[in-house]
């Protein structure tokens, strides 16, 4: 990367390489998708099998599990590009770092969020929400999973090089994406019950937008105070 | 010239001595003012037509209510301080108020629960105001734990800046989602800007209450952030002299 490099190329250059090394190895790549399909299992076993009583729960269940799933993921998001060099060469490159990790976020919610939001039906048919609110189920978590994944990159940068990382990770993030949670629930509360869901769906939309215009910036600077 | 003092301020060996000379001016008015409040609030003020004597127990709860957002933002503040001029005084200030505000935040949290006790009809009610105490709470044991988990105390006051900064621009997000997501408690009675709906004999204590928290805060904070300067900079020259003298 020389300095003429403009800073989208860059940030492109990056989630190009992020999604090719992800794609290297397909089994982590399925490992927070797997966890969602048994954190979503654990629920009949632990409440009911009887598909009225879940019904109710539906949302909730999804979108916990959506969290946690999320919130695995997020631990690698930096951590294997600091441990070689590679997040001290992007400060050093002249690049700004903001975009780039935008990009390595951006790379996250490719890898994690949307494949959540495609299964989330999946598990949303199995506790027995009608066929009619898979769209709402899925543009609420795709939505969603995008503020989940930026401010996951701050509690990502805050926790890089700390020791016990990944609990201090989830205790930093866990009530930064409540909001996230309240609607987005909300959101898809509705699309089971047939209601509109577009109310909820903007206020997670602001959220996004207040995201990723915030927190790659914050995340820069944990990241460069890291590397000090 | 006219900055001086306020280059002053960044000076350890300065605001140690200045906390000592101030602590007493917010101490004695703040235990003067709780006194009185407690005294207005617990025996002076007249019975609520509702709840009767249950009430009573506001006069902690409020105040402490209020002191949980009061020292967030003040850590906040002075984090951020901290993190742009460098100013390692006020990196202080910040690690001093954390433990304060999770006291503050816990005290809420805990008189609000006994009130629901008779009021509700139970001890915890999930209702947007515990709820969003009860984040807070959380917010501020995660600024601990981070402050906690790093050795270097200068990357430490670096990156827990950066997490009060981003928690204090999340709380207005989280405060309105909360009260969105429930409703349920009684709607605010004190902060109307008309007239308030409270007698003024229940008033007056709980003022007085409000602003003897906000004293003691202070005093507290100096008393603390005197015994941060000191443990941060017990190899230094100064240190020497204060505790021989």
């Amino acid at each position: 990367m020389n300095e003429t490099t403009p800073a989208l190329e860059a940030a492109r250059l990056v989630l190009a390489r992020d999604l090719r090394l992800a794609f290297r190895r397909p089994g982590e790549l399925l490992q927070p998708l797997v966890f969602f399909a048994i954190v979503t299992t654990l629920f009949p076993l632990a409440i009911t099998p009887q598909l009225s009583q879940l019904r109710v729960v539906a949302p909730g269940v999804v979108w916990v599990a959506a969290l946690l799933s999320s919130l695995l993921a997020l631990e690698f998001l930096f951590r294997d590009d600091a441990h070689d060099g590679t997040l001290e060469q992007y400060a050093l490159s002249g690049q700004s770092l903001t975009w780039l990790l935008f990009a390595k976020t951006a790379s996250h919610w490719l890898l994690t969020g949307l494949p959540l939001a495609v299964m989330a039906p999946l598990a949303g048919l199995s506790l027995g929400v009608p066929a009619a609110s898979v769209p709402g189920i899925v543009v609420s978590i795709a939505l969603g999973s995008v503020a989940l994944s930026l401010v996951g990159a701050i509690g990502a940068s805050l926790t890089l090089g700390v020791r016990r990382s990944s609990v201090l990770l989830s205790i930093l993030t866990l009530p930064l994406v409540i909001p996230v949670l309240i609607f987005g629930s909300s959101a898809t509360q509705r699309a089971i019950e047939g209601e509109d869901f577009a109310a909820p769906l903007y206020l997670l939309a602001a959220i996004a937008v207040l995201g990723i215009t915030l927190a790659p910036l914050a995340a820069a600077a944990a990241v460069r105070i890291s590397l000090e | 010239m006219a900055w001086t003092w306020f280059h002053r301020l960044g000076s350890p060996p300065y605001i140690y001595s200045l906390a000592a000379r101030l602590t007493p001016w917010f101490a004695w008015p703040a235990a003067l003012l709780i006194l009185g409040g407690l005294y207005g609030g617990l025996i002076y003020a007249s019975p609520d037509y509702q709840q009767g004597e249950g009430y009573r127990i506001l006069y902690v709860h409020a105040p402490s209510a209020w002191m949980s957002l009061m020292v967030y933002t003040t850590m906040a503040i002075s984090a951020a301080v901290g993190l742009i001029w460098r100013i390692k005084v006020a990196h202080a200030v910040a690690a001093s108020c954390a433990a304060m505000g999770a006291s503050f935040t816990f005290a809420a949290l805990a008189t609000g629960s006994l009130w629901g006790a008779p009021m509700w009809g139970t001890y915890w009610e999930w209702d947007p105001r515990l709820t969003f105490e009860l984040i807070l709470l959380f917010q501020f044991l995660g600024y601990m734990g981070l402050r906690a988990a790093i050795d270097d105390v200068q990357r430490a006051d670096r990156v827990s800046a950066v997490l009060a900064i981003v928690g204090v621009v999340n709380v207005p997000i989280i405060h309105y989602s909360v009260e969105w997501w429930n409703s349920l408690h009684q709607t605010a009675s004190v902060m109307k800007l008309s007239k308030p709906t409270m007698p003024f004999d229940m008033l007056i204590p709980l003022l007085m209450m409000f602003l003897g928290f906000t004293l003691l805060f202070v005093a507290l904070l100096l008393t603390r952030l005197r015994a941060e300067v000191l443990s941060r900079e017990r190899s230094a020259a100064w240190i020497r002299e204060v505790v021989s003298a």
